[in-house]
């Protein structure tokens, strides 16, 4: 290992030990709430594990879940690295999806690769011209981009809506929902019964990727450089307004990506809001994740857990499977409270 | 043209500011918030918690104006976690406002179904009914849009004018919108930035709250998973458009309100266009607002920046 | 008996003895001046006084009193007005509004609702009383910052302050508008007001003050009535030492390396800031731009660094290659905030160190950074440029304000640039940093480096420069050799009083 990466180890396992302590703290919290259902804490998370990873099936749904949330975490902690953030991965999603699914339908007789390829390609410029828009306002309008992509969000959710209603739904059109798309669109399945397909491989290729661009790039180095000071960026050379705009455009790529999986990857057509949030889900994903790429993957994997094995949990012991998100809603303001707190403490030292 | 005079109906009218009122409680809470320096974007949340709790109190008080009670000072009680994380942390008021939407969007279901059982989630409990002003309620035209109303539809209305009064002609006024805009300044003539922005949130969760138990109490009379439907974010565009000015975030609402109840009178009026872009229409507008108005003026100077004591 | 005596205070940071057995008196009417250089601990002293912090000991005497505030509240209630180096104003209020702002007595009759009537009268009869012309229902972002200064003194007057310490309040000011703030603080001592005046500004203060406290280190070097000192007195107290400014070979000009002409550009307000400059500098010398803080030095700066656009005129740079990327890396600007615009503060020192070089040989290409190469790059410089540091993977953050300086001057020379800007390269440094600095700078220009140098301090200007340009409300006030000039012509010159003709006409 070089000297360079030895000198992040450090701070990576800061970082890790910060976020476990926050899922344990969360966990801890919500055990009050089971016990107040009237259930056993530990018989509660043990259904839970055993949902998520107990068998094949388990692990197969989980992993199948990772991978839209690896996107739009990646999307997420790739904007906040450039000091933007991204609440817009869910109407970006809803964007990639469409442009996939089109491709998915309408462009018959291609090879799979090229169709494959063709669909992800699609998906990733549609979302990152969502995202783009976002980009454009903030960096030549001067708008922020937390409330453009609040407002964009739902505009792409209900425009698809629009589209599985009307211009794009499956004839005959009793179903709001579009055709499939063609079988040499769809993703080679890793495992049926759980709708895995090795989207979950190019998910995490992608987050090697970004982590590489990010820490070991140019681009990356002067896209940290202005999320970190705008100031010193500029003086520096760096094109500031053209980076924000790149920065929001790969984002929303990332996130478009999410969308596209799905499509291809196992659900295979459109439907009226068929995301259950993982675009925000993102947000809480590259905050656990600590916006980093590879921390990303393991936070994603854990959100992903904890959604496929509330149904086990809620089958053993009735506890509703909105009480996960009650734990990831607690998971990111511990992580706020303890690294806020632990900043303090190193300060103090310091 | 007949349709045109489809809308042109007193039930229309009446049904706008029905609707508006939810968002306007929620929109001057936001500008409250806002003008203090913290951006809350879990107002969604908070209305989800408070419609439960306004739910709860009602069943178990057998009062609605008791449940509405409880559904305030539950919004104020999530707005101080938003406090807490973020004032006294200092931590990002984004991401701590997600995680409240988290928080409202699970718990409030997780405690319904544990609450009331699973097959009685959606049940009916006291809540409020329209209210005839005497007299005035039989003026013709203004009487059934006006004064035939829920009593919580005055409150609304009455507090824009108050919100006003306080923002720019109070002392109060002045501070919160010295710590929104330059915290340090406050804090050099003796007002606690960090006391002002938690007193702004916590009231502006209140606000937040009488919103989301209006909707249960007022509108659907029982609490149903993921009942606000965006309106906590709505609320957010409207005090943009409304340039964090509680008159203009009042209009904002009006015109939001007339969207949504379009919905339902274009559908009865037979109007073409398709529901979704009557759901998308306050967004598409706040977008435009900001793109004409660009980011020269978009609130407090200090917005979203955590003030730490030195 | 004075107005305040603060005796023997003490205070210390982690690391600092800020301020060391620090005895200080005003007296009602008195002007008294604190001089020092930054770091002496004068805004200590005053944040003790006023309340911001605690010392460790010693104690604060107010008309006889003992006091000890614990906030601001407590100092402005005992009659203690502070107008900040940075003021303490909220823009979109009005003068009024910032005026009455935090006061429960914005009403006689205790509610909160705002009377600014009653309270704009009032002000106005304060403001005619002391010459502080006012427009007191102007929203505050729309005055100039002269007007700005007046409403924050404004504000201590209207909170009944007998006690005003004003913190460098010439720093942003155009010397007609010193003129009459020294007007107006003259007006308020007659009327029995006591006045600390912060500087750091030797010719200011012995025009303004009654007497003068010297600060250094931390300790009270000295308290001298202004009728009875000189300037070099005043500079001995402050330093320690007369200073001797660095020995330097005559330059040797070699080929032009910036030429500009009748050059306009505007401020971020969109006010012309630079009005018609045109000089040119040549390689191996270093020309020095003096002026108070504002007069557009900075946007001169910005627009030869290329992040400022030129509105008119010609900016030539003769030998540098025409790509953006390229002039980056041609021109080395050490920047007035190495915070702000110098440094990525959370960042590792290599980081730092390659920001403007990533992506070429020798520290990578346009998809690859060799980081190995740009830790050992950083390496060596720790070592050339002796900064303390343990080693490149530590943050920026961690450095002391002259390392992080040195860290700057390591990447901005390191490029091997042909032109250097150098913007107030030793702002907040301590004496053995600005020699470093100093000495750095000499070296670059002996080498062949044309250097612009921007800086407020007179005495840095005069010690490294070879021809001198005074800038004054974005003009070019006129160039002068530095052998042949003496320190009043420039301070002349950076007042507006004389052009060139008349400068060198009254020196000699």
């Amino acid at each position: 290992m070089s000297e360079a990466a030895a000198a992040r180890i450090p701070e990576v396992l800061r970082a890790t030990s910060i976020s476990l302590a926050a899922i344990a703290l969360a966990l801890a919290a919500s055990a009050v709430l089971i016990l107040l259902a009237g259930a056993d804490p530990l018989v509660a998370y043990w259904a839970l594990l055993q949902g998520a990873v107990g068998d094949g099936f388990a692990l197969g749904n989980t992993l199948a879940r990772t991978t839209p949330l690896i996107f739009t975490g990646l999307a997420v902690a790739f904007a906040f690295r450039c000091n933007l953030l991204n609440i817009g991965a869910e109407g970006q999603l809803y964007a990639g999806a469409l442009a996939s699914v089109v491709i998915g339908i309408y462009l018959t007789g291609l090879p799979a690769v090229l169709h494959i390829a063709l669909a992800i390609a699609g998906g990733f410029m549609a979302g990152a011209a969502w995202g783009g828009v976002a980009g454009y306002l903030r960096s030549a309008r001067g708008i922020n981009e937390i409330i453009s992509t609040i407002m964009l969000n739902f505009v792409a959710i209900f425009f698809v809506s629009y589209l599985v209603h009307g211009p794009l739904a499956e004839p005959p059109g009793f179903f709001h929902q579009t055709a499939m798309v063609a079988e040499s669109a769809r993703l080679p399945v890793l495992y049926a019964k759980s709708d895995l397909s090795i989207a979950i491989f190019i998910a995490v290729g992608f987050a090697l990727v970004t982590a590489y661009v990010l820490w070991r790039t140019p681009f990356g180095l002067k896209l940290r450089a202005v999320g970190e000071s705008t100031g010193t960026a500029r003086f520096a050379g760096v094109p500031v307004n053209r980076y924000v705009f790149g920065a929001m455009s790969v984002s929303g790529g990332l996130a478009g990506l999410a969308g596209t999986t799905e499509m291809i990857g196992g659900q295979y057509r459109l439907l009226d809001f068929f995301s259950p949030g993982y675009g925000f889900d993102g947000i809480a994903v590259a905050f656990l994740g600590r916006s980093d790429p590879i921390g990303v993957v393991f936070a994603a994997f854990l959100f992903a857990a904890l959604r496929v094995g509330a149904n086990q949990m809620q089958r053993t012991t009735g506890l509703p499977t909105s009480l996960i998100l009650v734990i990831q809603g607690m998971v990111i303001l511990f992580i706020l409270g303890v690294a806020v707190l632990e900043w303090h403490r190193r300060r103090r030292r310091g | 043209m007949e349709m045109f005079f489809g809308l042109l109906d007193p039930d229309y009218f009446a049904a706008t500011i029905r609707l508006a009122t939810p968002l306007l409680f929620a929109t001057l809470g936001g500008i409250l918030n806002e003008r203090a320096g913290i951006i809350n974007i879990g107002l969604e949340g908070t209305m989800l918690m408070a419609a439960l709790t306004g739910v709860f109190g009602a069943w178990f008080i057998g009062s609605p104006w008791l449940g509405f009670a409880c559904g305030v000072v539950a919004g104020a009680l999530v707005a101080w976690i938003h406090a807490f994380v973020s004032i006294s942390l200092g931590a990002n008021q984004i991401v701590s406002g997600t995680a409240i939407n988290l928080l409202g969007l699970g718990l409030s279901s997780f405690l319904i179904r544990i609450v009331f059982g699973l097959k009685e989630q959606q049940r009916v409990v006291p809540h409020f009914d329209l209210v005839s002003l005497p007299l005035l309620a039989d003026l013709p035209l203004l009487g059934p849009v006006l004064f035939h109303q829920h009593a919580l539809v005055y409150v609304a209305f009455l507090l824009v004018p108050v919100l006003w009064v306080i923002l720019y002609r109070t002392r109060w006024g002045l501070m919160i919108t010295a710590a929104g805009e330059h915290p340090h300044a406050a804090s050099s003539v003796g007002i606690d930035p960090l006391r002002v922005r938690y007193a702004c949130t916590v009231l502006s969760g209140a606000l937040a709250g009488a919103g989301g138990a209006f909707l249960s109490l007022g509108q659907l009379h029982f609490f149903q998973d993921e009942m606000v439907a965006g309106r906590g974010f709505i609320a957010l565009a409207a005090l943009i458009f409304g340039r964090w000015n509680p008159v203009g975030g009042m209009i904002a609402c009006l015109i939001f309100g007339a969207a949504d109840a379009l919905q339902f009178r274009g559908q009865a009026v037979g109007l073409a266009i398709p529901h979704q872009f009557m759901l998308m229409f306050p967004y598409v507008l706040t977008l435009a607002i900001l793109i004409v108005v660009g980011g020269k003026s978009q609130g407090p100077a200090a917005i979203g920046i955590p003030y730490r004591r030195n | 008996m004075p107005l305040l005596r603060m005796e023997r205070i003490t205070k210390t940071f982690p690391g600092v003895v800020a301020n060391d057995r620090v005895d200080f008196a005003v007296d009602r009417g008195e002007i008294h001046a604190l001089l020092g250089e930054n770091g002496s601990g004068k805004t200590t002293l005053m944040n003790a006084l006023y309340g911001l912090h605690r010392p460790d000991s010693g104690r604060m005497l107010l008309d006889g009193e003992e006091v000890g505030f614990t906030s601001p509240i407590d100092a402005i209630a005992a009659g203690i007005g502070m107008v900040h180096q940075h003021f303490m104003l909220v823009p979109p209020l009005t003068v009024v509004e910032n005026i009455v702002l935090g006061l429960k007595t914005a009403n006689a009759r205790g509610s909160p609702l705002l009377d600014l009537r009653t309270a704009a009268a009032r002000i106005r009869e304060l403001a005619a009383a002391h010459g502080l012309d006012i427009d007191t229902d102007a929203q505050v972002w729309q005055l100039p910052v002269g007007a700005q200064q007046r409403v924050e003194i404004l504000k201590a007057l209207y909170r009944d302050a007998d006690l005003l310490i004003l913190d460098e309040p010439t720093a942003v000011l155009a010397p007609s508008e010193v003129e009459h703030l020294i007007g107006v603080l003259r007006s308020l001592a007659a009327s029995g007001k006591a006045i600390i005046f912060i500087s750091h500004k030797l010719n200011e203060v012995m025009e303004v003050a009654d007497r003068i406290s010297v600060l250094r280190g931390g300790r009270l070097a000295g308290t001298v009535a202004a009728a009875e000192t000189d300037p070099s007195e005043l500079a001995r107290l402050m330093v320690g030492r007369d200073i001797v400014p660095p020995r330097r070979r005559s330059s040797r000009p070699g080929a032009p390396v910036l030429w500009i002409e009748d050059l306009s550009v505007r401020d971020d307000r969109g006010l012309r800031a630079v009005d018609g400059v045109g000089f040119s500098l040549f390689e191996g010398e270093i020309l020095g731009i003096a002026g108070v803080d504002g007069n557009g030095q900075k946007e001169l700066t910005e627009a030869i660094a290329g992040v400022r656009a030129v509105e008119d005129g010609r900016l030539d740079l003769p030998g540098l290659a025409p790509s953006r990327g390229a002039r980056f890396r041609d021109i080395g600007h050490v920047t007035e905030d190495r915070h702000q615009t110098g440094l990525l503060m959370s960042f590792r020192l290599w980081e730092n160190l390659a920001l403007k070089s990533s992506g070429r040989p020798p520290f990578g290409s346009p998809f690859w950074l060799r980081v190995g190469a740009m830790r050992d790059a950083t390496v060596r410089a720790i070592e050339t440029f002796s900064i303390k540091a343990p080693g490149p993977d530590i943050p920026a953050s961690v450095l002391s304000g002259g390392n992080q300086q040195k860290l700057v001057l390591a990447r901005e020379l390191g490029l091997g640039p042909k032109l250097l800007l150098a913007a107030q390269p030793t702002r907040g440094l301590d004496v053995g940093a600005t020699e470093y600095v100093h000495r750095r700078l000499l070296a670059a220009r002996d080498d062949g480096m044309a250097i612009l140098l921007v800086s407020t301090e007179l005495d840095e200007i005069l010690a490294l420069s070879d021809r001198i340009l005074v800038m004054y409300e974005g003009r070019a006030m006129g160039q002068v050799n530095a052998d042949e000039v003496t320190r009043e012509t420039i301070g002349l010159m950076m007042s507006g009083i004389a052009s060139r003709e008349a400068a060198t006409g009254s020196a000699s």
